[in-house]
């Protein structure tokens, strides 16, 4: 315990100083992570992260897909504290989308990226719309069933391949032919000769690019949302729904928004996803995806990013790391879960200002079950709030 | 009239909670509504700024119908409101929840900013600490301070003096006044019916959805039923009143 607490507090000083660092040290650091993140699919780094299985498979997805997946995910939980259990139903969207675009219509993978955002955030909007009236847990229940509507409606229609799904799916165009010369560094790291714009089916290091370059728009884009009234808008209402209206915040409007922006970025990890995957079938988008993308979320620290992002990545490394433990692993996996929420229930990485409204009581995920009020005109919250 | 409820009916699912509620609040004055747990004390106020629908009768605000508009409309209208709990936001710092007070406001907040940390100096001395881990006293200064940055025209106060050491609740309850005094309008529930009688200049009397009782507020400090029911001075009313009559 002692060394535990010597390693978060030696994590909460490196991030004090983060906070305060000005331009000229941030700027080099993210240049610094997206280098790593351009090498990482080198031999040696795979040898050791996944002697067992292909490191560049794993690497797309499902650690690329789950990083993008829980970092739209956070929009909604970690952001606006809206607890989503069925975010699987917005990644299924994009990979049909890609599916049946791509597929029966012959589109090509760029003009299919716009369109499956928009589905996805359509749908994101057609869920939202009757269900935000909803809060805490009935919201998850509801979005629970959708997730599950819509992986069911895939199974029951025909016309998109019923259970046997959609196979077939077109890779996208290659942009260019261009490779990475042979020679010193990238042939000691085995990245020579790789061609990362030529999107075939055999290498999946091409893809992981198109994930990494889609995961740091999608950052950049949420960061900024972020630090904006939006941001700020979503902070009260994740603290204080109530006290947000109050304050002059459309409160449904700003939830609505928040549904829209994580089911969009479900549905564009779906479309990369399906362009990569060849065949997708009903089975790839149970409920079990929601629940990990969830885990890795709260895992990692809901509503800070990095936090996130090394819970998604943990989340989906792990389970293939230690593949040798066959089905034990599974086990082993949600032991890790529960000892974790036990001694660390704000996730890894946690913001400050999570902690404080842990302990609260508020801020979504922290109050699931807390929260009193529900909806306009609930009878099962008449008793609760008739004390007034 | 600034404020004008008539006739309203609030129902939680089938259960009324209010029944042909009506009350009329002026400009410049303190009005106060009391009653006991369960009067409907809250939800009359929710309905007011909006977070409650209703289902029947009128709400007026500054000669406009405000009974279908939104919540956070209200705010930019004039109707300020500092919650039942206070909710204060509790990852928010001082200054961020202040500023989150003025958030429908565009343009410059600086005046109404240094105008709440005069009123309340303890906020200005806590500008940088987390909403959620000051006392209870210093929640309830924060939440009226954030109300009052929108710069409303009726300020809504739900049960300030609950769960407040006795020294406190006098320290708010003269600050009201104070805000009173600089021209807000302020509709006050307490519980606490001794005190909020004291500042108020009229004061109404709610029972199961209902107004029982409307008059001046010195004249309900003296009223034998209310000092029975709301002011524990039950036995002292019976024992003054006995030997009068014999």
């Amino acid at each position: 315990m002692a060394s535990l607490r010597a390693v978060t507090g030696t994590v909460a000083r490196v991030r004090d100083g983060w906070a305060s660092a000005p331009g000229r040290v941030r700027w080099p650091v993210y240049a610094l992570l997206v280098l790593g993140a351009l090498i990482l699919p080198a031999d040696s780094i795979g040898s050791f992260m996944s002697p067992s299985s292909n490191w560049s498979d794993l690497l797309f997805f499902p650690i690329g897909g789950y990083i993008l997946l829980a970092i739209g995910l956070n929009v909604v939980v970690g952001q606006a504290g809206l607890l989503d259990l069925g975010y699987v139903a917005f990644f299924a969207i994009g990979a049909y989308s890609m599916a049946v675009l791509g597929k029966l219509h012959g589109w090509d993978f760029w003009a299919i990226v716009p369109v499956g955002i928009v589905i996805a955030a359509a749908s994101g909007v057609i869920l939202g719309a009757p269900t935000l009236r909803l809060r805490g847990d009935y919201l998850a229940i509801v979005t629970l069933g959708f997730g599950e509507i819509i992986r069911i409606v895939a199974q029951n229609t025909d016309s998109i391949g019923g259970p046997n799904g959609i196979s077939g799916i077109p890779h996208p165009p290659t942009l260019t032919e261009w490779a990475v010369p042979d020679v010193q560094p990238f042939s000691g790291l085995g990245l020579g000769g790789l061609q990362p714009f030529t999107y075939g089916a055999l290498d999946s290091r091409p893809y992981y690019y198109l994930m990494l370059l889609a995961i740091i728009v999608v950052i950049v884009f949420v960061v900024r949302l972020n630090r904006s009234r939006v941001g700020r808008a979503w902070a009260a209402i994740r603290e204080d729904e109530d006290a947000a209206e109050l304050m002059g915040v459309p409160t449904f409007k700003f939830k609505l928004a928040a549904f829209a922006i994580g089911a969009a970025i479900g549905g564009l990890t779906g479309v990369i996803y399906g362009s990569q995957a060849t065949s997708i079938i009903p089975k790839n988008f149970e409920f079990m995806v929601s629940a990990l993308i969830l885990a890795a979320v709260v895992l990692g620290g809901s509503g800070n990013l990095p936090g996130v992002i090394l819970g998604a990545f943990l989340v989906a490394w792990l389970p293939e790391r230690f593949r040798a433990l066959n089905d034990y692993r599974v086990l082993f996996f949600g032991l890790a879960l529960v000892v974790m929420m036990a001694l660390r229930p704000e996730g890894l990485l946690p913001s400050r200002r999570r902690k404080a409204e842990l302990q609260e009581g508020t801020g979504g995920m922290g109050g699931l079950g807390a929260e009193v009020a529900g909806p306009d005109g609930d009878p099962h919250e008449a008793k609760a709030e008739v004390t007034g | 009239m600034l404020l004008e409820v008539e006739d309203v009916h609030v129902h939680y699912g089938k259960i009324a909670a209010i029944r042909g509620l009506s009350i009329e609040v002026a400009e410049g004055e303190i009005v106060t509504l009391i009653g006991a747990n369960g009067a409907g004390k809250t939800t009359t106020l929710k309905t007011i700024s909006g977070l409650r629908p209703l289902s029947r009768g009128r709400i007026r605000f500054d000669g406009r119908d405000i009974s279908r508009m939104p919540g956070h409309k209200r705010v930019l209208a004039g109707i300020g409101q500092s919650p039942e709990g206070r909710g204060v936001f509790p990852g928010m710092t001082v200054a961020d929840n202040l500023a989150m007070g003025a958030y429908a406001r565009r343009g410059d907040t600086a005046k109404e900013l240094a105008e709440v940390y005069e009123l309340f100096p303890r906020l200005a001395e806590r500008k940088g600490q987390m909403g959620g881990t000051m006392s209870g006293g210093e929640q309830q200064m924060l939440a009226i301070g954030r109300a009052l940055m929108a710069r409303p025209k009726v300020l809504l106060l739900d049960e300030p003096s609950m769960g407040l050491a006795p020294m406190l609740v006098q320290q708010i309850f003269s600050i009201i006044e104070e805000i009173n005094r600089r021209g807000t309008t302020v509709l006050l529930v307490e519980q606490n019916a001794a005190q909020a009688l004291q500042i108020a200049h009229r004061a109404y009397v709610l029972e199961t959805g209902r107004i029982v009782k409307s008059a001046p507020a010195a004249e309900l400090l003296d009223d034998p039923q209310v000092r029975a029911a709301y002011l524990g001075g039950g036995t002292d009313v019976a024992e003054a009143e006995q030997p009068g009559e014999a």
